[in-house]
């Protein structure tokens, strides 16, 4: 199957990015043959609506699994939408994260894990009292 | 004349300014705009009689399951990702629309129909004194201010040509911008600290950027240091008004007691107030009319404005 895994460089060998919608880079693995290809992630630097970008892109690439740290609201409800398992992990490889999802040592995520976001072009950031 | 009253940093005193500068002007029965939709209190000050309503919302898709082909159009155009196709299955997102119609029109079905989607509500009736006053409120948890405060800013329940002071939100993000453009008038409120100066800076760059001349009250003058008035003098914008430090004053207004109705000594300093930001923009006016004529206006004329 094609596992997906946010990260910050385009390797491998790269650390988990905890941020869904805004990770850097995907990578993505033939879970059976170990054959891996990065995406640069286009909803890194969107204004808003990243988390549903990303998932848009990832249903696009026909993924069905994906980890990372966090889900906020709108990238779950989108994820599942497409049937595409979550997983959350803390830190690790790509590489090592792929041995984690085969052994199921990984948490399914069952529900959003972080708040809205609403990007960074219109509130920014909440209130300034 | 239209009068927008906003401060950059929070908690600085514009809505203790906008009000009472409403309360010192009643003889001309000015109208009072709360555009800080998220958290409007003016109201606690005005006690308005609210008898006009106004539901404000934004059009959004509504997708017909059995013409939808699935095919994706509509998350292609749509620039805020607020609409994404998923195995063939339509997911709007109405916190993340913008309204903007692209999803509809790009429709090759025609499956898509716009229905509306209430972000929050306009309020408006008479309030103390003669002032007129309305205000926007944003339903809890609905992240886009903007279209409340550009329809608050349009609606007429009163009659045309009475001034308007619009009581900013805080900060410098697109609330607030909406709230500045096509004022007459900035008044920024700011502390004489090095947190009022810091969002004091970006205020008035924002307000250069839009080409709208701005005057500086400012709140708690005695605390803090002497950062905003060089500043200003650096600058050259015009301080137009200091209000000291004062328990009292605080205590009053955290008990809902505009400044001027507990210390109407301040009432001819407001109205002062008034009458130095309407001959600033005569002459700003008087400056303009050569440039309408086809020349230029000097640079000299120009610094202490855009």
């Amino acid at each position: 199957m094609k596992l997906a895994i946010t990260g910050g460089t385009p390797q491998f060998e790269t650390q988990l990015e905890r941020r869904f919608g805004r990770c850097a880079y995907f990578i993505i693995v033939d879970t059976e043959t170990r054959a891996w290809e990065s995406f640069t992630n286009p909803a890194a630097d969107a204004r808003g609506g990243a988390g549903t970008q990303a998932a848009q892109f990832l249903a696009n690439q026909g993924v069905e699994a994906v980890v990372s740290g966090d889900f906020g609201p709108n990238a779950f409800t989108a994820l599942d939408a497409a049937s595409i398992q979550m997983y959350s992990a803390q830190e690790g490889q790509a590489e090592t994260l792929v041995d984690d999802f085969l052994a199921e040592r990984l948490e399914r995520v069952t529900g959003s894990t972080g708040p809205a976001h609403h990007g960074g072009g219109r509130s920014q950031g909440g209130r300034r009292r | 004349m239209i009068l927008t009253v906003a401060s950059g940093k929070g908690g600085t005193g514009k809505t203790t300014v906008a009000t009472s500068l409403a309360l010192a002007i009643t003889d001309i029965s000015p109208v009072l705009l709360d555009c800080d939709v998220e958290a409007p209190n003016a109201h606690i000050f005005l006690q308005p009689q609210f008898d006009q309503r106004r539901e404000i919302g934004l059009p959004i898709p509504e997708v017909d399951a059995v013409r939808c082909t699935g095919c994706g159009r509509c998350a292609e155009v749509c620039q805020y990702h607020a609409i994404v196709v998923m195995g063939g299955k339509v997911l709007v997102f109405p916190e993340l629309c913008h309204g903007c119609g692209s999803c509809t029109l790009q429709c090759p079905e025609g499956a898509i129909e716009e229905v509306p989607n209430v972000l929050g509500v306009l309020e408006a009736g008479p309030a103390k004194d003669g002032i007129y006053f309305a205000q926007g409120v944003l339903n809890v948890g609905e992240p886009m201010a903007v279209p409340v405060i550009r329809e608050l800013k349009r609606w007429r329940p009163f009659p045309e040509g009475r001034t308007i002071i619009r009581d900013a939100p805080p900060g410098n993000s697109c609330p607030v911008v909406e709230t500045i453009q096509g004022a007459d008038f900035v008044l920024l409120v700011t502390e004489p600290t090095p947190f009022g100066l810091h969002d004091l800076r970006l205020a008035i760059q924002l307000t250069r950027e839009l080409g709208i001349p701005a005057g500086v009250l400012v709140n708690r003058d005695g605390v803090g240091d002497d950062g905003v008035e060089e500043f200003c003098r650096k600058e050259g914008i015009p301080i137009l008004m200091r209000i000291p430090l004062d328990q009292r004053i605080g205590k009053a207004v955290a008990r809902g007691e505009a400044l001027v109705e507990a210390f109407p000594e301040y009432l001819p300093q407001f109205r002062e107030l008034y009458t130095q930001i309407q001959s600033l923009i005569d002459s700003r006016q008087d400056a303009a009319l050569p440039q309408a004529m086809g020349t230029r206006p000097s640079n000299d004329a120009k610094a202490g404005w855009s």
